[in-house]
């Protein structure tokens, strides 16, 4: 397959930049995949599984939050947080979903308290579940 | 008098010295601590930069864009975030960037969200009210917070709770020198469109309609550039606590010449007089 340039940005650094035959992310709207000479493109991002391949193979992440865009085949993801499937902190993962859990059966929380734990959760559950695709 | 005076000025220069030593080793700590900051600040940069052309990317594609967020709005209640540190002995660094905040704050109906303790600290002596004091340690808070931050900001500035708001800050401008500064969050500016600028490629196609898009990425830019401010302040703290502690060591240094040469002078006009009172017994 053609290969497009592919540069993958969060606010810890850069994560991957260099060439990738597909990109796949979950936008706010649903998944969605980039091939090569794609046309241009800005979509936000929602929380899912990220799959890159490159070179032949297939990498998972867990990608949470910013945005995607297209610019003249360039192709830039922004997200706020990636992490490759195999970088996941899963014991730190079951640990927030567990928290957040308590959080969501307190009668007492407030609305905030549990729009914020409802976040934590969701989540918790992508990292879990990425972090099970090696 | 003159044996007294010796004891006296060798405590004083041993006080001195164990004085110097910790200023030294403040110094070298606030020198790696430095280095970490700015590697921070180059690692998130082309984040903030990739956002920022996005963002004025689709407010000059659309030429009847409209979101609540450009919005200019006649009112006086303006949110201040403030970002100071945690501790002092770092020079000018707390009250420079508190002065310029409160020089500012005046006439107006300022609520302020203080990050770091000192700037916590200052605002609830001084009444000023505080949207929350859950960020009192600068240190701890991390990008996650900012986002939060941002969006819970956000959110306020679309209901009207605040006209205006401002992240001050202290810049980082070389090692020597930092310089408090103010940064507009929102309303965000609107990129001027130049004249001779070549039409701009409106074919980008965007999930959702356009708006939605900016409203989407909007607060996670404001976190972003919340955090590169954090990490800007982060690095002139250390580099404030690095001077004024160099100069710290080098004041202890002089002091301690300056004692010496004293207790050497003191030393020396003892044995001059008991010679004296030898030869004069005699």
């Amino acid at each position: 397959m053609t290969p497009f340039h592919l540069k993958i940005v969060t606010p810890d650094g850069l994560i991957f930049d260099g060439q990738a035959e597909e990109l796949i992310v979950r936008t706010t709207g649903g998944d969605v995949a980039i091939l090569a000479r794609h046309m241009d493109y800005v979509a936000p991002l929602g929380m899912g599984r990220a799959i890159v391949v490159s070179g032949g193979t297939r990498r998972n992440a867990a990608c949470i939050g910013g945005m995607l865009s297209v610019s003249g085949g360039e192709v830039t993801l922004v997200p706020t947080t990636f992490e490759w499937s195999d970088k996941i902190d899963v014991e730190r993962a079951e640990a927030a979903y567990q928290r957040a859990d308590k959080v969501l059966h307190d009668e007492n929380a407030s609305q905030m308290d549990l729009k914020l734990a409802e976040a934590k959760l969701h989540r918790a559950l992508v990292r879990k579940s990425v972090a099970s695709y090696k | 008098m003159a044996g007294v005076s010796t004891k006296e000025i060798k405590n004083r220069i041993r006080s001195m010295e164990s004085t110097k030593q910790i200023t030294k080793a403040m110094e070298m700590v606030a020198a790696s601590k430095l280095r970490r900051a700015q590697a921070q600040i180059a690692a998130s940069r082309p984040y903030f930069e990739i956002l920022r052309s996005t963002i004025e990317d689709i407010t000059r594609s659309n030429r009847d864009f409209s979101s609540p967020y450009l919005k200019k709005r006649e009112g006086n209640k303006v949110l201040y975030i403030v970002i100071a540190g945690d501790r002092g002995l770092a020079g000018g660094y707390n009250s420079n960037v508190l002065k310029t905040v409160y020089s500012q704050i005046e006439g107006k109906e300022a609520t302020v969200l203080p990050i770091g303790k000192k700037a916590v600290d200052s605002f609830k002596s001084k009444g000023i009210p505080v949207l929350t004091d859950s960020y009192a340690e600068a240190a701890g808070v991390g990008i996650g917070d900012c986002f939060s931050i941002a969006k819970q900001v956000s959110r306020a500035f679309l209901d009207g709770q605040y006209d205006e708001v401002y992240v001050a800050y202290t810049n980082f401008v070389s090692m020597l020198s930092q310089s408090p500064d103010f940064m507009k969050l929102l309303p965000l500016e609107k990129p001027e469109v130049k004249e001779n600028e070549p039409p701009c490629r409106c074919d980008t196609l965007y999930e959702h309609p356009a708006e939605e898009v900016f409203a989407a990425i909007v607060p996670e830019y404001l976190g972003g550039v919340l955090y590169g401010a954090l990490c800007e302040s982060r690095a002139s703290e250390q580099a404030a606590r690095r001077s004024a502690m160099d100069s710290a060591t080098q004041n202890a240094d002089e002091m301690i010449a300056d004692l010496s040469l004293k207790f050497n002078r003191a030393r020396q006009a003892a044995i001059t007089q008991e010679i004296t009172e030898i030869v004069a017994g005699s």
